[in-house]
This record gives structure tokens, sequence and C-alpha cells, in this order.
């Protein structure tokens, strides 16, 4: 990667790109219902990057256990393993120049097989799997590359309709290298027929934007008799040069 | 037609619904033996410089009911206005204070407590100082696009006068909804999500 090379000489400090806030969805969704009552009504006060913003907490490959990124594992017990289709998610974090983000902590949860999270607020009838936990975490390697094993999460029915149906999907937690950069998402699965009914994908105004967050079932990185692969990449804010700009901060 | 400018658009945000202790702090909800702690438990050691403050935040709906399901992240420089991120170039940062912290909600309270210390002044652009202020990112159900604000401090009247970021406020009424109140060595800071007293979020 000798243009990222050159880039990673010295940390970049730029800020980064302004947000498009047409592409995210808004904060009132009505048929999100809990959104009601949760979204600001008021306009967001802009302003350009500074330290606080640009800057941001890096997490070291040190901190990670050996099953962190497998899911299969992780919360099971000894010679156990999760139940469910076998699946790996991998892909790359990437900025909005293109570039590979490395060292990018991400951190995933789901819902198990039948659809059902362990936490004490979910009562779906969907039984617990003693041998699935419902987190984990990997850190991108220098090209922004991730990987982690899991089982894929049913759909479950949620309290917001008298009968709306979650799609499956992975909530994905992501850190770039500032803070402005943080970003909470969901992955769906390429084919799901309830992504287009889901109030929560679809508060995404534009369907294009709702397809970037569709995995694709990937048979090449399918390994033979064991597991399928979806790919997802990630795409976190670009950031400017700070080349040209003669106000750096600090100096 | 012009040439391309080859850029992605960002991944479009999600809400992190109501279950997402199990991704961002297993422990909290029960599910041990995973990792080791919750990341961002912990913020300060014994070495740590500065003075030490508590945090109690809440997140309010727009009734006024705090939220029991939110999480709060927060981000601030060290005791000497450095922050611990390797795109900070005016200096080391004290080695035994990471910056960042990370705390859900009490599921029966709705109360968010951190134990951190004091953050020193920060240049603004610039190179006016900042006033000390810890930045926060809340989210939750309900939440499309995670909410990006900052706390004050009550008792930093004259640099929160002289603050780049405080003055854009417009509507110098909504200021106060920025700055945590001392009470002891607890700043207690509400966020208000809707209504009257609206926090002031952030778009930068």
């Amino acid at each position: 990667m000798p243009a990222e090379s050159g880039l990673n000489r010295r940390p970049e400090t730029g800020a980064f790109f302004q947000r498009d806030r047409t592409w995210h969805p808004p904060a009132l969704t009505p048929n999100y219902k809990t959104s009601v009552l949760r979204s600001p009504q008021k306009a967001p006060l802009a302003f350009d990057n500074t330290l606080s913003e640009i800057t941001g907490p890096v997490f070291g490959h040190a901190m990670l256990g050996e099953l962190d990124a497998d899911l299969i594992h992780n919360f099971a017990g000894p010679g156990e393993s999760a139940i469910g289709e076998r699946i790996i998610v991998y892909g790359r974090v990437l900025d909005e120049r293109g570039v590979g983000v490395p060292g990018a902590l991400l951190e995933f949860w789901q819902a198990n097989a039948g659809g059902r999270y362990r936490h004490k607020k979910d009562g779906y009838l969907a039984p617990l799997d003693p041998n699935f936990g419902g987190c984990g975490r990997a850190i991108s390697s220098d090209d922004g590359g991730y990987a982690f094993r899991t089982v894929k999460p049913g759909p479950y029915p949620w309290p917001n309709g008298p009968n709306d149906w979650r799609p499956s999907h992975i909530h994905f937690s992501v850190f770039g290298h500032g803070f402005a950069q943080r970003l909470i998402t969901q992955m769906y699965f390429e084919g799901d027929p309830l992504i287009w009914q889901c109030p929560i994908a679809r508060g995404i105004p534009d369907k294009s934007a709702v397809e970037t967050l569709i995995a694709a079932l990937d048979m090449q990185a399918t390994i033979p008799f064991d597991a399928r692969a979806y790919k997802f990449d990630i795409v976190l804010r670009g950031r400017r040069s700070s080349l040209f700009e003669n106000r750096l901060e600090g100096n | 037609m012009a040439q391309s400018l080859d850029r992605l658009k960002e991944s479009p945000s999600q809400t992190a619904g109501p279950y997402v202790h199990i991704g961002l702090t297993p422990n909290f909800c029960g599910i041990g033996g995973v990792y080791a702690s919750d990341l961002g438990a912990t913020m300060v050691n014994d070495k740590t410089k500065g003075e030490r403050i508590g945090l109690r935040i809440r997140v309010l709906d727009g009734t006024g009911t705090p939220l029991k399901d939110a999480l709060i992240e927060i981000w601030q420089a060290d005791a000497d206005g450095l922050y611990n991120s390797p795109v900070e170039l005016r200096g080391a940062a004290d080695p035994n204070f990471f910056g960042w912290g990370r705390c859900p909600t009490d599921m029966d309270t709705g109360l968010c407590t951190f134990e951190t210390i004091k953050p020193g002044q920060v240049p603004f652009r610039d190179g006016s100082l900042m006033a000390p202020h810890i930045t926060l990112w809340i989210v939750a159900r309900g939440i499309n696009l995670g909410l990006h604000t900052r706390l004050y401090f009550s008792d930093e009247e004259k640099a929160n006068a002289g603050d780049a970021i405080l003055a854009r406020i417009e509507h110098r009424i909504r200021v106060p909804t920025l700055i945590a109140e001392r009470q002891g060595d607890i700043y207690v800071f509400d966020v208000h999500l809707q209504g009257e007293k609206e926090t002031v979020f952030f778009d930068s």
C-alpha cells in the first residue's frame, strides 16, 4: 500500500469532512416510534473540528483476547459451540477517500440464531442458546481489514407496530482515528425481504444508502463444509489534508 | 462531465438499539467471561495527574423521563490540556490517563457516573484557549445518529466566557444547557433531548 504508507509517515491531523446529514437517517423518523420523544428538534451547532474532535482514543491489538472475534466459541462451554448457520463476516474499514483505516476498534453484537438477545429486557419466546453470548470485537489490520466468525442472527418481532419484525442484523460500533468519526450502525444480509419493511432501516432516506449496509454473500471466501462468508465494508468520515492550512492547531 | 472525485459515502448510522450493552458493556449486562472487563469503565489510577472529579449525567426524553437504556462515551484532555492520541502533536499526554470513558445509564435510575479528572484547556483553531470541557457522545434506542455535545464546568466562568464554541451559540439562553453544576467534587449534568431546555448538540 504505497499511497497509504506515504500518508502514514506522520499522523494525519486534518479536520474531518463535513458529515452529510441527509445521508443518515434524520433524528425524527416517526415510523420508528421511539425516535419521537428522543429526537432533538433544534438545529445542531455547526463548527469545523477542533482538536477535541480531531483526536481520539486508540486501542492496541494487545487488548484483544484469543476468542474475541469468534462468537461461536467465546461464550461457549468447553468443547461446545453456538447453534446456527455458521458464517464469517469480513471486510475493510475505509474512509471517504477510499483509504483503509488501520487500528480501528470494531465491536459487534447480535441476537442468536433464533432471534433472541442475551439481555434481561428481551422477552422473546425463542430460547437462549447457552453457548452464545452475542458480542465480539476486532481491530483492523494495516489495510483496514477485519474478520470475525459467528452464527447468522435470526429475525425477531419487536414492539413498534403490532407486527413489526427486524431483519437479521449485526450491530457494529466503530472507532476511527478521531472521535468525530465515531459511528454505530447495523449490517443486514443480502436477499432479506424484511429489510425493506423495517422502520429502522427505512429511516434512511436514500435506498442506495440502505444498500451500503447490506453485506454481500461471498462464496469465494466461504470455507467449504464449514462456514459461508459475507463481505461488509464500513466507511468512516474522510479527513482533509492539513498541508495548506496555515492555522494548524496548537502552532 | 468533469473527473470523478472517487469519494465514498460514510456508512449511514443506525440506532444502537435497546441491547447496546451486549456489545459495548457485556459485563454490565451479565455476559461475563468474554472480556476481562468492560472497556472504558475505569479512567483514572493512583498516578493520574489532576483534580479528581465525578460526573453524574442523565439523558432525558421529551417528557422529562430519564433514559434507562442509553450509553454515554466521554473524551477529554489530561490535566495539562493534552489528548492521549497519536494525532496530538503538541506533546505527550499523561501516560496514566487514557482520556476516554464509557458508561451505560443505570437500568433503574438512568444515572451515568464517571470518575475522572478535570481537563486542562485545549486551544481552538485560532490558538485561543477553549474552556475546560469534556466531549460527550450519546447513543440509545430511538437515537438514529449518535449525539455529540460537550460538558463545560460551572466553576470556570471566566474561561467559559472566552470559549470559542460557547460564543457561537446564537441564542444565549441555551448556553447553560452545556454547563454542568458543581456540587462538592461532583458535577451534575442533565442532557435534554427535546423541549425548552434542549441541549445544544453539535454538527462538527
